[in-house]
């Protein structure tokens, strides 16, 4: 790799040992993937996807106060994931125990750490930094150091920046030292589609599956999909952002996809359209079956599989305005409909918290709040990652939520339906 | 006894038996509850891989096609090297991804842990290992199957 002088310089030393290792770490990586060189980053804050204090990921804070005792240079501010405990989300005593005595218990520690380095502040927590209620929403073609798979692939594909998926702690490097390697999703070759995808479905495919779907077949590829319009249309709605959100969480969580082009919707398929697909890519039908397919073969790890549902999330990734309003109206719908007041299971929605805030100044809130739906701005993989929870029948409408955790995945019309109370539904 | 020749993405040498998933190795999945509640064995947690669910990982030659899943990825290997929980060696039949390349990276600059990475070892390699063979990686890739 060709580094300016400035960058051979900070690699010898001359801005102390652990920047040296900073930037050692930033070559090492750049060239594992052939980069020629470092770019800039651009963008006005960085996201990384550590947001969480755990009491055995201590080598973690270590390094970071390795990193903050090395004199470093004043890096670029950011936000990071949400937070792993709120209040207000149901959990029993020894839940609440295992939670804050054991688990998070370096959750201060670290919290204190992320100041330090330069998190945004109390609305940085999130997952969908790049709504814009929370404001670190890139530009097109904006070079990001950015870790968080979903906010990674939404900020390639539905926002048009540029941004490898890296690494937790990585990201950070990169926002510490300005700059990044040049290779992959940063360079136009690495944006070209190696796989074309026609979706071939009767009705609106499920987000979550079509998701799924497709990062379990082209796992780290780029795809280009095409058929959607007929759902999407050919702006980026906020409704078609929420759809793209989750969507694109799937493709990450379920393969590494961190880029994926949207035939007619999309920026760069708008520009550039099929252009974009590279010589010999490969082509695959997606339909109706295949993601019922997707869908039985998802494993139910429950204890006992047949359990009646004790706790419902939805919103993983964040949820947007929208949506909490669009569910606020559903919910509404479906508890009059089963003759209830409110939710028979108890329901957590998660969204950051400027949308909870923009939310509540909204005549919704008190609508949602009355069903007994409560919102959180947790993460609720976070949550769920104790083995208290294997026993707990918690449902879900996120596959990533799914992927990483006990939880049962719903299609979102089934959840709606068992929330609310329908007879037969689980 | 098979040799193939990838390229040492973290030089160094071990011997060691092969543990093989032949699909995606999610990271965060697959290490999350074992680091968390200090399993030793670090037994694999990820209900969606079939070949390794509630496999044993410690010491483990990992065979792999490549990970995939959370940008906590190379956060997490990296942890595992620092708590000395990692695989004995990481085999990638395909070129390393990103995310498992940071951790190797990661664990290779900021701890002492010597954990050989290659890459690049074809589609054959996967093909032909089982998990329980034996596995000797030299320093230039070479890894070597009985």
């Amino acid at each position: 790799m060709i580094l300016t002088d400035e960058q051979r310089a900070l690699l010898e030393g001359e801005k102390g040992e652990v920047m040296a290792k900073v930037v050692k770490t930033l070559v090492m990586y750049g060239e594992t993937f052939g980069a020629q060189r470092m770019v800039p980053v651009t963008s006005q804050y960085g996201h990384t996807v550590i947001s969480f204090g755990l009491g055995v990921m201590k080598p973690i804070y270590d390094l970071y106060d390795t990193l903050l005792g090395g004199d470093l240079p004043k890096g670029q501010r950011f936000t990071a994931d949400p937070r792993p405990l709120d209040d207000k989300v149901p959990a029993s005593f020894l839940e609440n125990l295992v939670f804050k005595k054991f688990m998070y218990n370096q959750q201060a520690r670290y919290e204190a750490q992320l100041e330090k380095l330069g998190v945004t502040g109390d609305d940085g927590y999130t997952c969908t930094c790049y709504m814009p209620q929370v404001g670190n929403t890139p530009q097109r073609g904006e070079v990001l150091s950015w870790a968080e798979s979903s906010a990674v692939v939404y900020a390639n594909s539905v926002l048009g920046a540029r941004c490898n998926r890296n690494s937790g702690i990585i990201e950070i490097m990169g926002s510490i030292a300005g700059f990044v390697p040049e290779f992959g999703l940063l360079t136009d070759e690495g944006r070209k589609a190696t796989w074309v995808i026609d979706v071939r479905c009767k009705d609106r495919p499920e987000p979550q599956l079509l998701g799924s779907a497709i990062g379990m077949k082209v796992m780290e590829d780029v795809p280009y999909i095409r058929g959607m319009e007929q759902w999407l249309g050919t702006e980026l709605t906020d409704g078609a952002k929420d759809y793209l959100k989750d969507f694109g969480a799937a493709t990450a969580s379920n393969g590494a996809v961190g880029l994926y082009h949207i035939e007619h919707l999309t920026p760069e398929a708008v520009e550039m359209g099929e252009s974009l697909i590279a010589e010999g890519a490969r082509t695959w039908v997606v339909d109706d079956e295949t993601l019922e397919n997707v869908r039985k073969n998802y494993p139910v790890i429950w204890k006992d599989p047949a359990a009646a549902p004790k706790l419902c999330f939805v919103g993983c990734p964040h949820m947007s305005l929208k949506q909490l309003q669009d569910w606020t109206d559903a919910v509404e719908a479906g508890l009059e409909k089963n003759g209830r007041q409110q939710v028979a299971v108890p329901t957590v929605f998660t969204a950051p918290t400027a949308v909870i805030r923009a939310f509540e100044k909204t005549p919704y809130a008190a609508r949602l709040a009355k069903t007994g739906v409560v919102v959180s701005y947790i993460c609720p993989l976070m949550y769920m990652n104790n083995p208290l929870c294997k026993s707990k029948a918690v449902i879900t409408s996120s596959n990533k939520l799914r992927t990483y955790t006990s939880a049962k995945y719903y299609t979102e019309a089934d959840i709606l339906d068992i929330i609310t109370g329908k007879e037969g539904a689980r | 006894m098979r040799t193939f020749k990838g390229r040492a993405v973290v030089p160094g040498a071990c011997t060691a038996e092969a543990l093989v998933s032949r699909e995606g190795f999610n990271t965060l999945a697959s290490y999350q509850m074992a680091l968390m509640f200090g399993d030793k064995k670090v037994k694999c947690g990820d209900q969606n891989n079939q070949d390794l669910y509630k496999k044993p990982m410690a010491g483990k030659a990992l065979c792999l096609p490549m990970t995939i899943g959370s940008t906590t990825g190379g956060m997490v290997l990296y942890a595992a090297c620092a708590m000395g929980r990692q695989p004995a060696c990481m085999l990638f039949s395909k070129h390393i991804d990103s995310l498992a390349a940071s951790g190797a990276i990661l664990g290779d600059v900021w701890t002492d842990v010597g954990m050989p990475v290659v890459d690049q070892l074809g589609d054959e390699f996967l093909q032909y290992v089982q998990t329980g063979m034996t596995i000797t990686v030299a320093e230039d890739g070479t890894v070597t199957v009985q």
